[in-house]
């Protein structure tokens, strides 16, 4: 996938008044979200800083206050961007069992359209290889995934759909991830897991964390 | 502690919303008005943060299970404490055993009770806001519904505050001329509005945008002209905030609130700015809104401005509370 963004300098927008967007600059690779890691580290030690949320190679910066100059913000997260060196995180990895396909499996007909592959190659391929977890965030415990084959990316839906079961495993353009909560959603569902992605009761309350790998198991395959 | 008599479904304890959980994918939640229930909070005597029920479908009856005092602020909504009227924007004392009851709005979509100690449910994840898609905070992780019963925190005597109003924002810092029938709400611009033809982005201000059914507090789906870039934008997925106008690929563009998701991939077009959120809290499905293009100078302004507002009625409203009892006969 070629992102907007794919050469040259990160990008800086502003969110209103309550946030800043940081957007590094090229492909979505490991190496940029683990700087992405680092540089959230530094700016969640600025005074005005409400909070650090990474995204996939991007940081939302949300503050307690608005700064007054925000250009002289963005220089300063620039400068921020170049002293931050790719941080390693030592996860664990998580296995996710997956029923394949069914009435559940929504889109599977539609990516295996756009990708021009098999409905049993579309599973074998996203099934194959660890993911790194790059980001929590969208709903509770959701995982932004990194490592899917670029063989299975599917652009979002044009329009999402209105209620999407929590469980649904789904490609949306190079990202693949587990919903946690029923709720629109404009990912291509392909599958359903069975796992307790978020519980208040429990601590922490997200099963996954920035840094973690997932494996996702064929538990079943269902015409 | 508060019995709810009837309620349909949509109606939740919120306070001024979860902060700082949006790394582990925890939308705000909170008030949709914010200022609404702060205020209400501050007339009782509450802290801005305490929470409060917000109401947005009506009709709404509870009963008082001792007495305490009350607040009703946000939508314009006929309210009766025992048949008799009670005042927007307006706190009184009730008396054990006493019913209010909340009509549907003349103006606004939601309205805000308080009550004097605030709702004591446990904080969760540092907020009493109901977060309802995940089903925790507030009571029960739920909508609220007939026999629930609302603890109160105990607070200290009532005081001798009396009955008093206070002038409600929509009337302190109205934006243009009266219009009812549009909502004006200002807004910046956010990354990709660059990526929109230049009549795009033309028809993007001079739209009246209608809110459509497809709308609750994660966010208000419009419909309108259609919006749309000369290629397709394929986003990674980023940080959301209240307010952030996104563009799906349909063009017709989504305003995410409260209950948004704390992250998304669609194509940004603009921000509505904090201090107009409550603006579009109180908008309705059916009701057009305009956006202002504003520059982040604005921006700071218009905040400073609702913080000069607020700052002032909860002046106001401690002298209220502190009048000695002569002062009040005429």
């Amino acid at each position: 996938m070629k992102s907007e963004h794919s050469n040259g300098a990160p990008k800086v927008s502003l969110l209103g008044t309550l946030a800043v967007l940081f957007e590094a600059p090229g492909a979505f690779e490991l190496v940029a979200q683990q700087r992405i890691w680092a540089l959230a580290d530094i700016v969640r030690e600025w005074p005005e800083v409400l909070e650090a949320v990474p995204g996939v190679t991007n940081l939302m910066v949300a503050w307690r206050e608005a700064p007054q100059d925000v250009e002289e913000y963005r220089g300063a997260l620039l400068s921020a961007w170049e002293r931050a060196l790719p941080k390693e995180m030592s996860g664990r990895t998580i296995e996710i069992p997956v029923v394949y396909g069914g009435a559940r499996a929504i889109d599977l007909a539609a990516v295996a359209a756009h990708t021009g592959l098999d409905r049993r190659e579309i599973i074998e391929i996203h099934s194959r290889v660890d993911y790194t977890v790059c980001a929590v965030g969208s709903a509770p415990g959701f995982g932004y995934l990194h490592g899917l084959d670029v063989r299975l990316a599917c652009p979002r839906k044009s329009v999402p759909t209105l209620r999407v079961p929590a469980g649904a495993v789904s490609i949306g353009g190079m990202q693949t991830g587990v919903s946690v909560v029923t709720s629109p959603n404009g990912w291509n569902v392909i599958g359903q897991a069975h796992v307790s992605m978020f519980d208040v009761g429990r601590e922490p309350p997200s099963l996954l964390s920035a840094g973690d790998r997932v494996r996702f198991v064929i538990e079943r395959i269902d015409a | 502690m508060i019995e709810v008599l009837s309620s349909l479904p949509l109606n939740t304890v919120q306070d001024l919303g979860r902060k700082g959980q949006r790394h582990i994918g925890v939308s705000t939640a909170g008030a949709m008005d914010a200022p609404a229930l702060a205020l209400g909070n501050c007339m009782v005597g509450n802290e801005p943060e305490a929470a409060g029920i917000e109401v947005q479908t009506f009709p709404f009856e509870l009963r008082f299970l001792a007495d305490l005092r009350f607040a009703i602020t946000g939508a314009n909504a006929e309210a009766t404490l025992d048949g008799r009227v009670v005042m927007p924007w307006w706190t009184r004392a009730a008396r054990e055993g006493q019913v209010l009851r909340l009509n549907y709005p003349a103006q606004g979509a939601r309205v805000y009770l308080a009550f004097q100690g605030g709702i004591a449910v446990p904080r969760i994840l540092g907020s009493r806001s109901t977060d309802v898609r995940s089903g925790f905070g507030g009571f029960e992780g739920r909508f609220l519904k007939r026999d629930d019963r609302l603890p109160l925190s105990s607070v200290g005597a009532q005081g001798r505050a009396r009955e008093f109003g206070v002038l409600p924002p929509a009337t302190a810092l109205a934006i243009g001329a009266p219009d009812q029938d549009i909502v004006r709400v200002r807004a910046l611009r956010a990354g990709e509005y660059d990526r929109f033809p230049v009549a795009v982005q033309r028809t993007f201000w001079q739209s009246s945008w209608h809110i459509t059914h497809q709308s609750d507090r994660a966010g208000y789906r419009f419909s309108g002209p259609k919006l749309s870039t000369d290629s397709h934008i394929e986003m990674r997925s980023y940080g959301v905030v209240p307010g952030l106008i996104q563009v799906p690929p349909g063009g017709q563009p989504i305003v995410q609130l409260s209950d948004a998701n704390t992250a998304g991939g669609y194509p940004k077009i603009a921000t509505v700015i904090e201090a107009d959120l409550w603006r579009l809290g109180q908008a309705r499905a059916g009701d057009k809104v305009m956006f202002i293009d504003c520059t982040y100078r604005e921006a700071l302004e218009a905040k400073a401005a609702l913080d000069a507002y607020l700052a002032r009625v909860r002046r106001e409203i401690r002298l209220a509370q502190y009048q000695p009892d002569e002062a009040v006969a005429p």
